[in-house]
Formats: structure tokens, sequence, C-alpha cells
């Protein structure tokens, strides 16, 4: 029989290892003469135990992590190929309680398939949604969507379905579907983990996309930071031409959907709608003034929706199992499930995809507490741009409303821990100097604001007269939130006024050691 | 790099690195990205060639290539050492490991060694943040960094 070994070839596997750890197993399988194969999956999203390898066994899939180069040979001597006992061994990982607790909806094969494979993908449900969206009419798909109550995952929350509808109804000579896979927030990693573990998941929601408003050309915008998420859409891009699942007829249904994938270049405000399709253009990543909006003069001046990879990915399972079952979980207007990414100072960081509606206290134990084992003091919600909650504001549930209320914004879903020896001044002298350095410069008090912001900092940090300086922050927030064309510069306010309102000791206000000079 | 310094060979290969891509809808990126790729940089002698073939002028091009931190005007050191320094790295202890890196390269971030081994550069987060702290040296990722790590890296770099 032959043994079939799953090592994820994800980037945060790759980075803890993962390529030399597949060697190693591939040498000691071949060494023993065993029949094998090793697949490359994607990761489940538990990325404290990466490498999280798995056997396949006649009781199903036995996960051991995390593996190192040296524990492989300990683990074929205990017989891990049947599954027995190690100290590494995690069990069936569909029973680990990290997983067992989400609602994987667009997930639901990431870490499961072998991501090359258009066969795998096919064999776990994959392509249904297309197929069911090949039978509809243009306006029951967009219905369909727009039922779902699917709302933009890339961090402004606007609702799918009306995006597709306005993108279907204006006239063009040409349409584009762009996927935004620029994921420059901190914190964050879903597009990268969908990307690398099931990225036909994305192709086959943005053909459907593609049908929905007329389009016959789709554009995958990666950041260059993400090589290895780069090279699986590349594959995964050739595979569906050769599955006939892109290129000038559509699985035979007479329709044309092809898609090329574009680079990025190390610009954090190419993430942004319209700078990015600058960037497609081949110019500077400048923001462009609304109107017009992309829906209305896009890509080249033609109609184009521009969606996050989250958005489109989720498209799939909606249209194979109806909105209604997307719909159903949530709160309030934050319909389905959100792909809750655990980032920094936590003991279980990874993937956590679950309806919205828990609360930011809930998350923080899903994530086990600290990695340092201090007590978390601060959490910052939403990537850069995103505010600083203290402990005292943990009960805030995750829906876009509510966080609109508590001064912050889940944006694309990243929670990033800090513990009691974070200073909050030097995070917020770090918000200016992110936005001074990312400013597509293109308004004054984003690219002169932000400058002036760290100047302020730096004195407020050296004890300078903290209250005056507070005062100026206070004003220059004003200025940069009334004054910006985009988010970059317009919400840098909320980590810097959050740490500020949140944590005011660190602001020379009350602090013993600002008293004592 | 005068426009004489370019040799033939180079001459050649730039154009095409160039037509590979001039074809496509918005190829200036992809053009200055493949050019790099090839010649390590995108050289100020290679800036007209590329304008000419693009019918863009001479600013836009210089324009496009100064706007994206990727782009390099010069040749790097013979490896490059990326340390991520955004939030959730820093909430693992980034400051830290950056400074250690310029300390014991003596070399100031973002900045080439004095003897050229390395260059040595921020990133603004890799995706890595649940394995933080994060780092690329060349084209390797390498996460859950401490500063054993880092002196293994830089002990690698400096081999
Ligand atoms: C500075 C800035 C950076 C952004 N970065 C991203 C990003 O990396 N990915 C993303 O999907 N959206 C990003 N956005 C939001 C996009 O402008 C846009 O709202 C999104 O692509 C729309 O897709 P969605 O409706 O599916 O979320 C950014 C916005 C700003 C202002
Ligand atoms: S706010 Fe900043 S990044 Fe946004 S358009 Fe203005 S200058 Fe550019
Ligand atoms: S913040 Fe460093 S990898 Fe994301």
């Amino acid at each position: 029989m032959t043994v079939t070994v799953y090592v994820p070839g994800d980037a945060a596997a790759v980075a803890c290892d993962a390529d030399a750890v597949a060697r190693a197993i591939e040498a000691a399988l071949a060494a023993r003469g065993e029949d094998f194969v090793i697949i490359r999956n994607g990761s489940r999203g538990l990325h404290w135990l990466e490498p999280l390898v798995e056997v396949v066994t006649d009781t199903g899939r036995i996960a051991y992590g995390p593996v190192a180069v040296e524990d492989v040979a300990d683990l074929f001597a205990c017989g891990f190929l049947a599954g027995a006992d190690h100290r590494l061994r995690v069990g069936r990982p569909e029973d680990h309680p990290f997983l067992a607790g989400q609602t994987r909806l667009t997930f639901a094969r990431c870490g499961v398939i072998d991501p090359a494979s258009l066969d795998a993908y096919r064999a776990h449900g994959g392509g249904r949604g297309l197929e069911k969206a090949l039978t509809m009419t243009a306006a029951d798909r967009i219905e369909t969507v727009k039922n779902s109550g699917l709302r933009g995952l890339g961090g402004a929350g606007f609702p799918v379905g009306v995006k597709w509808e306005t993108v279907a109804r204006t006239e063009g000579p040409r349409k584009y579907v762009v996927c935004n896979a620029d994921e420059g927030d901190s914190g964050t990693f879903a597009d990268r983990m969908l990307m690398e573990g099931d990225p036909f998941c994305l192709i086959e929601g943005m053909a459907i996309c593609g049908l929905t408003v007329g389009a016959t050309q789709g554009y995958i915008y990666v950041r260059s930071e993400y090589p290895h998420a780069i090279a699986a859409m590349a594959r995964a891009i050739e595979a569906a031409r050769a599955g006939r699942w892109l290129g000038a007829d559509l699985l035979s249904s007479g329709l044309a959907f092809d898609i090329e994938l574009r680079v990025g270049a190390g610009a954090y405000v190419c993430g942004e709608e319209t700078a990015l399709l600058e960037s497609i253009e081949g110019r500077r990543g400048q923001v462009r003034a609304k109107p017009p909006l992309p829906a209305h003069k896009g890509l080249f001046g033609m109609p184009t929706v521009i969606n996050n990879v989250l958005s489109l990915a989720a498209v799939p399972f909606i249209f194979a199992e109806g909105p209604k079952s997307f719909r159903d979980f949530g709160v309030g207007r934050s319909r389905g499930t959100m792909p809750i990414q655990l980032a920094g100072n936590v003991k279980h960081g990874g993937l956590y995809e679950t309806p919205f509606g828990l609360t930011l206290g809930e998350l923080i134990l899903i994530a086990g507490g600290t990695a340092s084992g201090r007590p978390v003091r601060a959490v910052q919600v939403g990537g850069p741009l995103g505010a600083y909650f203290p402990p005292r504001l943990f009960d805030t549930p995750f829906d876009y409303e509510a966080f609109m209320a508590a001064g912050g914004l889940i944006g694309h879903g990243g929670i990033t821990v800090f513990d009691d020896s974070v200073d909050m001044a030097r995070m917020a002298r770090f918000a200016f100097e992110f936005c001074a350095i990312e400013s597509c410069g293109k308004c004054t008090p984003c690219r002169i604001g932000a400058v002036r912001g760290v100047e302020t900092m730096d004195r407020l940090i050296a004890g300078d007269r903290p209250a005056e300086q507070r005062a100026l922050i206070a004003d220059l927030s004003e200025t940069m939130k009334f004054g910006s064309l985009c988010a970059l510069g317009g919400f840098t306010p909320f980590p810097v006024m959050s740490a500020i309102t949140h944590f005011p000791e660190d602001f020379g206000a009350d602090h013993p050691a600002a008293a004592a000079e | 790099m005068p426009a004489e310094g370019m040799t033939e060979l180079d001459r050649e290969k730039l154009s095409q690195l160039i037509e590979a891509h001039a074809d496509r809808p918005g190829a200036l990126l992809p053009i200055l990205q493949a050019v790099q790729a090839g010649f390590g940089h995108v050289a100020d002698t290679f800036v007209p060639v590329i304008a000419e073939r693009l019918n863009l002028s001479r600013a836009e091009v210089h324009g496009v290539l100064t706007f994206y931190h990727d782009f390099r005007r010069q040749p790097a050191g013979r490896r490059v050492l990326k340390l991520c320094r955004a939030e959730a790295c820093q909430a693992m202890g980034a400051v830290d490991l950056l400074a250690q890196a310029e300390h014991r390269l003596a070399t100031a971030m973002p900045g080439t060694r004095a003897d050229g081994a390395v260059t040595l550069e921020p990133v603004y987060c890799l995706g890595l943040c649940s394995v933080a702290p994060a780092a690329m040296l060349d084209g390797r990722l390498v996460g859950r960094l401490d500063a054993g790590r880092l002196d293994a890296l830089i002990d690698e770099v400096l081999a």
C-alpha cells in the first residue's frame, strides 16, 4: 500500500523548516523502500504546531507537530506511519479543539487537499458553485450574492452584491474582475493561506464574478512579499486553463474568462483599490479621487469589480450551498463567517474562521493568551490602521458595527496581541512612521502630517513637555482624519489616538517616571 | 554607470527582458521586475531604453522606479537580509533583533555592509505574523526568530 504523508508547503510552515522536514521524511521513506507520496498541502491554520505533518492511516489522517528535522528518525522509530503514539502526536486534526470549534466555509479545504490538484479540489466539493452559477440567469446570480449578506472582507465591509450589481449594469466594451491580494496589514495572512492552500477556490470565485458582471478578464494582484502564494496561484491558473476552468470556453459554457497574475512591488498603499488599479496600469501607486468609482470607470477606464481574496473565495460556497446557508451565520449586519487571524504575542497563533459575533476576549482565550506567558496589555485589531484595545474593551463583539462603535475597525480580521512589555508611545510613533514611509504623497495632511507626528512623538518620548505634545498630536490627528483622501492618512489617527486614550500612562500623563523628571 | 558603460551583452539582455513583456497592458511594472530579476538592479542607464520602447517619458519611468520600495537603482550586497519590523513582529521582540543585526553587521538599516557581504533591509510584514518574528534571507523565509537564530543567520551571511 502506498504511504501518503502531508507536509505543509504553506509559507508559515516553510518558515519553520517544513521543506527540510519534507526532505528528511522523503529520504527516510526512500531508505525503507516504501512506496510513498508526499503531498505539500496548505496549512490547517494551527501555526504553533507547524510544521504539522499528517500521515494517512486506517483511522484517518493523524497529525504530528511541530516536527523538526531532528524528530524525523524518532517518529519513524515510534511507528508514526501507523499513527502510533509519540510526544508530538496531535491526533486527528479535525478533533483538535482549535479546529473543532471553527465554522470553516471558505477555509473548508485549506490544509486538507493538495493545492496543486484540480482533481483533489473537485473531489472535495470544489466546482459546484460555478456549475450552479452556470445554470442561473445573471439576475439570479446577483440576487444570490446579495441575499447571502456577504460584505467585503478586505477592510471596508461594503456589500459585495451591490458592487457586482453596479458593474453588471454599467455598459462597457470590456469589464474586469480584479482580486486584491495585496494583504499589507500586519497581523493578517488569510489571503496568503488561501492562495497557497486552496487556490482553485479563488479562481472559481472570480469566474463566478466574471459570469455575473459580464467580465472576461480577471487580474490577481499579489504582493511581492508572498513568493509562495505567487507560485501556487501561477500553478493553479495553468492547471485551471488546462482543465478548461479558465479560457475561451469555460466548462463548455461558451463563456470566456481568464486570469492574469500581477505582482506588486512593495507599496502598502497599493492595497487601496484605486492605487492598485494604477499599479496594474503600470504607474505609481497613487490613490485616485472618487468619483468615478472603479465600478463605473476602473481598470483601463472600464467597469471593474475589485474585491479582496476572502470576499471572492466566499462565493463558491454561497453558490454551492445557497445564500441562506451563509447568511444564517453571524450577527446583526455582519453575516456569515470571518477568517480571523491570531497573531503577534499569542500562544496559539493561526487562522480561526468563525461566524461574526465572538468577543475579542473569547478570541484571545482561543489564542491561548500570550506566548511570553505575561499578561495581555493591548490588542491591535484590523492592521496598522486599526485601533489598540485595552482589556477593559475585550467584551466588544467581532462585528463591523460594534467595532466602529468602540472606536475601531475589524479591517481584514487581524488580531495582534501585545503583552505588558509593550510601550504604547513607541507603537503610536510607529503608526506615524509607517504612514510616512507608505504615503502615496498625494495629500499634504498625510504626507507631511505623518512626519510631524513622528517628530512630535520623539519629543514626547524624550519627556519634552508631554502635555503639549499630546495636544499637538490630537490636533494633527484631526487634520489627518478630515484632510486625507484615503484611509492611510485618514485612519492612522485610530492606532495613535486609541493608544493615547487607553494607555495615557505611556504618554507622560500620570506616569510616575515622567513626574519625577 | 554611463550609457557607454553598457556592454553589447547587457544591451541585448535588457532588450530581451523588455520585449518579453512590452506588449502586455500596463507593461512597465512587469518590465522593471524582470530587469531587476535579470540584473539585480535597475540602473539609471536602463531608464531611457525602457522609456523609449514603451513610448513613455524618462520622467514617467523614473517616477515609477522610485515610487516602489522593491526597486533598486544600485546593486545590493551579495546577500539580502530583510527583517520584519511591523506590529506583530514587534510584539515578539523584533525591535531588539533589528538592533542586534545592525550591531553585528555594522550596518545601519536600510543599508549595505561596507564589504558588500549583505544588504540589510526592513520589510513590513511577510504574512508570518503567527510565527513572528520573521525574516527573509534572499528568498528563504525564517520564522520564530530569536537572538540565537538571528546570530546563526548572520554567521551564514558573513561566512
Ligand atoms: C491604505 C489602504 C490599504 C488597503 N489594503 C488592502 C489590502 O491589502 N487588501 C484588500 O483587500 N483591501 C485593502 N484595502 C481596501 C481596498 O481599498 C478595498 O476596499 C477592497 O479591495 C475592496 O474589496 P472588498 O470589498 O472585497 O473588501 C486598503 C485600503 C487602504 C486605504
Ligand atoms: S491619505 Fe496618504 S496615502 Fe491616501 S491618498 Fe492621501 S497621501 Fe495618498
Ligand atoms: S508583522 Fe512581521 S510577518 Fe507580519
